[in-house]
């Protein structure tokens, strides 16, 4: 693929390695996709057709109140594009890549990938990237900028880039806990229902967290911490963060997501017996 | 393949025209059904575990309301519903939702037609729309059994809350609306299933369709919450008979010859999306070409 690095004499460093297959990957997938052209402008559009259904509905409820306990209209806004763009991100780099993880297992073609001189986890998350993804995530982008204006926000550039950052740290929550739904699935349901599963639970992400009580709260902010994701990044860009735990918080779930995926990643592959031969 | 169905005097059972006779077809679409509960009965560790992990976004919403309510103070309504009758009407919704979703049908329909095997079915004294049914119903009756432990148990934690109608005559009129909702919701999904014979790919205008029914049948709040404006477009759609009015039957929102109209619209439009399902599959057989046949 890269002849520059076939011809070092040293190995590359493994970032670079690392970086240089990622691309090649990527650049495989893109032109997979603009294959089908229509198809992927019609997924674009079922996209926006969701994102502006649940932006209807707070609509909707913020014509009958002013108010969800701390959180105003153009608030709720800015959290339902900011859950809506951690999520696009996800789809755009990860999301089918492992949901197709249980039919690497069930046709046995996980073989070949864990035959590859590199890591199997960093393969089977890298293989494909759907575009459409990340032009879902602009459009967040634009509903979170109007909402902004809306409240005549003005960030500091580290809340901005705070904010990017923990965007970021939900993405990997969303990579972790998808990760464990589906190896849960080798065991159980096919690849459909995890991705079922997947939406209906981070649906949760775009609720502001104080509508939540009790153990149901406690359940999705340390156990699932899918109320985190989306909810500690927009109230450090609008001000509302109760205190700076909040982003610990966020941070040590999302590690502990990833400790606990890896090592029941590690469990079930241990297990993996081929399904060929 | 498992249609293949050797039913004693199959031959001998036709009336002078060709056609099977009535006690025959029925035996034989009940046998679909048989067919279709074993195949449905495969999947009841799914349907277990979807209709559990849907309870998840249902308590999101739920909390999402009850706040709000907190947030207005004391006794407050929204557009007439007190907290009690919002939370009934999303039980209601679900208990709905359970009984008459369409589920893997329409991707099982698009995809016997993409891979050409309907073929069969235009060869057979079978009708492939009555077959479809048959196993639309089938997986219905397994779902709603394998989902009374997950549905059953959290409605019972909301019994403070339910407020729905106690009269056994509401009820009938109820059970009435489901039968039809879950006809309509079939053959509107059966029909989209059948873009399959012009267009490769159709679960994109699936999922476009989803989003309307989701909005404007009232799955995602009470239609009577928006602008009457607004409301009183969706009523003219077939969208608020696929879920908003019989849950609004039950909750006695909708009586006496509300009531009767209602369910006349309703049948309406069941038997304007049957004729569009038979015309569409008329129109797609002549155009279908069996690939792979």
């Amino acid at each position: 693929m890269d002849h520059s690095q076939q011809t070092h004499p040293s190995p590359p460093g493994t970032l670079q390695r690392y970086g240089s297959i990622a691309m090649a990957l990527w650049r495989n997938s893109i032109v997979r996709e603009m294959q089908f052209r229509m198809n992927f402008l019609l997924w674009i559009v079922v996209e926006l057709c969701w994102f502006g259904l649940q932006l209807g509905f707070i609509a909707v409820i913020y014509q009958h109140t002013d108010q969800i306990m701390e959180w105003t209209r153009w608030q709720v806004i800015f959290l339902v594009g900011a859950a809506q763009f951690i999520q696009q991100v996800f789809t755009a780099m990860f999301l089918s890549n492992i949901t197709q993880i249980s039919e690497l297992v069930r046709t046995g073609r996980l073989d070949f990938m864990l035959l590859m001189p590199v890591n199997t986890r960093f393969l089977l998350s890298f293989r494909q990237v759907d575009l459409g993804g990340f032009v879902n995530a602009a459009s967040a982008v634009a509903v979170m900028i109007y909402a902004a204006r809306q409240l005549e926000m003005s960030p500091s550039p580290i809340q901005v880039l705070g904010f990017l950052a923990l965007c970021l740290v939900g993405v990997w929550i969303h990579c972790s806990l998808m990760f464990l739904l589906s190896i849960i699935s080798f065991w159980t349901v096919r690849a459909e229902g995890i991705v079922w599963g997947y939406y209906n639970l981070f649906n949760l992400a775009r609720v502001p967290d104080s509508a939540f009580r009790g153990t149901f709260r406690f359940f999705f902010s340390m156990i699932l911490p899918v109320l985190l994701v989306a909810n500690v990044p927009v109230r450090l860009m609008i001000g509302l963060l109760e205190s700076p735990w909040q982003i610990v918080r966020l941070l040590v779930t999302a590690a502990a997501c990833f400790v606990v995926s890896e090592a029941v990643w590690r469990k079930a592959l241990r297990r993996y017996t081929s399904a060929s031969s | 393949m498992a249609l293949d169905l050797k039913l004693p005097g199959c031959n001998s059972g036709r009336d002078p025209q060709g056609f099977p006779h009535a006690n025959l077809r029925m035996r034989t679409y009940l046998h679909v059904f048989q067919i279709g509960i074993q195949n449905a009965l495969v999947y009841r560790m799914n349907f277990f575990i979807r209709s559990a992990f849907g309870l998840v976004p249902l308590l999101g919403t739920l909390y999402l309301w009850k706040a709000v309510y907190a947030s207005k103070g004391g006794d407050a309504e929204v557009a007439g519903y007190a907290l009690s009758t919002m939370i009934s009407y999303y039980l209601i919704v679900t208990l709905v939702d359970t009984m008459t979703a369409v589920a893997e049908d329409d991707w099982q329909i698009a995809a016997d037609i993409r891979d050409g095997r309907i073929s069969q079915f235009l060869m057979k004294p079978i009708d492939y729309l009555r077959y479809r049914l048959c196993l639309f119903w089938a997986g219905r009756l397994v779902y709603v059994l394998s989902a009374s432990v997950p549905i059953g148990t959290f409605l019972v934690l909301h019994y403070q809350d339910w407020d729905a109608s106690t009269d056994p005559g509401t009820w009938l009129c109820f059970g009435f609306s489901i039968l039809m909702t879950g006809l309509l919701q079939f053959f509107i999904s059966y029909t989209m299933a059948l873009l399959a014979f012009w267009v490769l790919e159709v679960s994109t205008f699936i999922f476009i369709l989803y989003a309307f029914e989701y909005i404007a049948g009232g799955f995602m709040f009470p239609l009577d919450i928006l602008p009457g404006w607004l409301h009183q477009a969706m009523m003219w759609t077939p969208f608020p008979y696929q879920m908003f009015f019989p849950v609004s039957v039950l909750l006695e929102q909708v009586q006496g010859e509300a009531l009767v109209s209602g369910l006349a619209i309703q049948g309406t439009w069941v038997l304007l999306a049957y004729l569009l399902a038979r015309r569409v599959w008329n129109a797609g057989i002549r155009h279908y070409s069996a690939v792979g046949g």
